[in-house]
């Protein structure tokens, strides 16, 4: 007769092995577009989140740590790198129309940095946020990788500063068609860019996925100035709130 | 093999990027710059060779598959969230929303004012 393994040691070498938590993030990220989908495409029922949720329930479940599972998903996240790289093709394809609109750009750009900048710390003051919270918090706008250097820079704290970018980024995903038609804003380069600011890349994501290519290169310039920009202004700003 | 170039030269950039970064302690990551970098090298080419399309344009349509590893992050500060959830929920969402109305707001005013006084 044949030597079976016993289920919890196959179960053992299974849960450490990388190729589980890559398979399962796959499977997930299929799962949760069909749900999407399935829901008529709700940014409530975003798939970034509900993919998020789900693998969180798994690992919660089957008792993997996030290290463990990091293990494996790091390729997926290695590829984070080139394709913000890659932004650089479709912003080269629309040079026209953002070198005719370079100037609203950059106005644009630096007075959505300060009032996403001045309205977190305002409203976190108000609410009586601890500083390191509130300091975590303020570069939240920015791209995750941009945002945890400047945490460190300012005294919050980089990792809790990663977790508020994401969570940013979803909201922002799901507000931003609906101010967009409150104020009656239509033009797909106006909206991509809007999102890129204050949804860093989910924002640029959904651009690409639900307003094109052109919203999508918009979006992708707006996240890397506002990313590069924020890392100069930031600390001003937090000292004009005296943090 | 146009895959294997496209990421190459998406890497490369990165690598430049990096060097950059941390050489001259710039504030800005490495793939922000290594955006910059291909950039001007696509204006100095003048089009976009097929081969970095392919793997580029690849990369860029499944873009919110790679922020979920990170995300996925969060379960390790379900602690200080806790602690702090509705100032935080309060800010973000309120922050968030007017942040994308003054910006679009903003954005679309002066793109409207500038194109009208260009023509």
């Amino acid at each position: 007769m044949m030597n079976l393994v016993s289920i919890d040691q196959l179960w053992v070498y299974l849960s450490g092995n990388p190729l589980l938590s890559l398979l399962v993030t796959l499977i997930a990220f299929i799962m949760a577009t069909r749900i999407n989908r399935w829901l008529g495409g709700s940014p409530f029922v975003h798939p970034v989140l509900v993919t998020i949720a789900l693998l969180i329930a798994f690992l919660l479940i089957t008792g993997i740590d996030y290290a463990t599972y990091f293990q494996g998903a790091q390729f997926i996240h290695f590829l984070l790198g080139p394709a913000t790289v890659a932004l650089a093709i479709p912003l080269f394809d629309h040079r026209e129309r953002v070198r005719r609109m370079l100037l609203p750009i950059l106005v644009a750009c630096v007075t959505g940095i300060g009032v996403a900048v001045a309205s977190t710390l305002g409203i976190g003051l108000l609410l009586g946020a601890q500083r390191e919270t509130l300091l975590s918090l303020a570069p939240r706008s920015v791209t995750s990788p941009i945002a945890m250097g400047i945490a460190e820079q300012i005294g919050g704290i980089p990792s809790l500063a990663a977790g508020l970018v994401l969570l940013t980024g979803s909201i922002g995903c799901a507000l931003g068609p609906m101010i967009f038609r409150m104020l009656n804003v239509k033009d797909p380069s106006v909206q991509g860019f809007t999102m890129g600011l204050a949804a860093h890349g989910f924002g640029t994501a959904q651009s690409f996925a639900s307003l094109g290519a052109m919203a999508g290169a918009f979006a992708g310039l707006a996240m890397g100035l506002t990313g590069m920009l924020t890392a100069f202004l930031l600390p001003l700003i937090t000292a004009l709130f005296g943090l | 093999m146009p895959l294997i170039i496209g990421m190459s030269v998406l890497l490369g950039c990165q690598f430049l990027g990096e060097l950059l970064s941390k050489g001259f302690a710039i504030p800005v990551p490495g793939p922000v710059l290594g955006m910059v970098i291909l950039l001007v090298g696509l204006l100095i080419n003048g089009h976009v060779p097929d081969a970095l399309r392919k793997s580029g344009e690849g990369l860029l349509r499944y873009l919110t598959l790679l922020f979920v590893p990170a995300g996925v992050g969060l379960m390790v500060h379900f602690e200080l969230i806790r602690a702090d959830i509705w100032t935080l929920a309060i800010t973000l969402v309120v922050s968030t929303a007017i942040t994308l109305a003054v910006t679009a707001k903003v954005l679309d005013w002066l793109a409207r004012r500038y194109t009208q006084g260009k023509q």
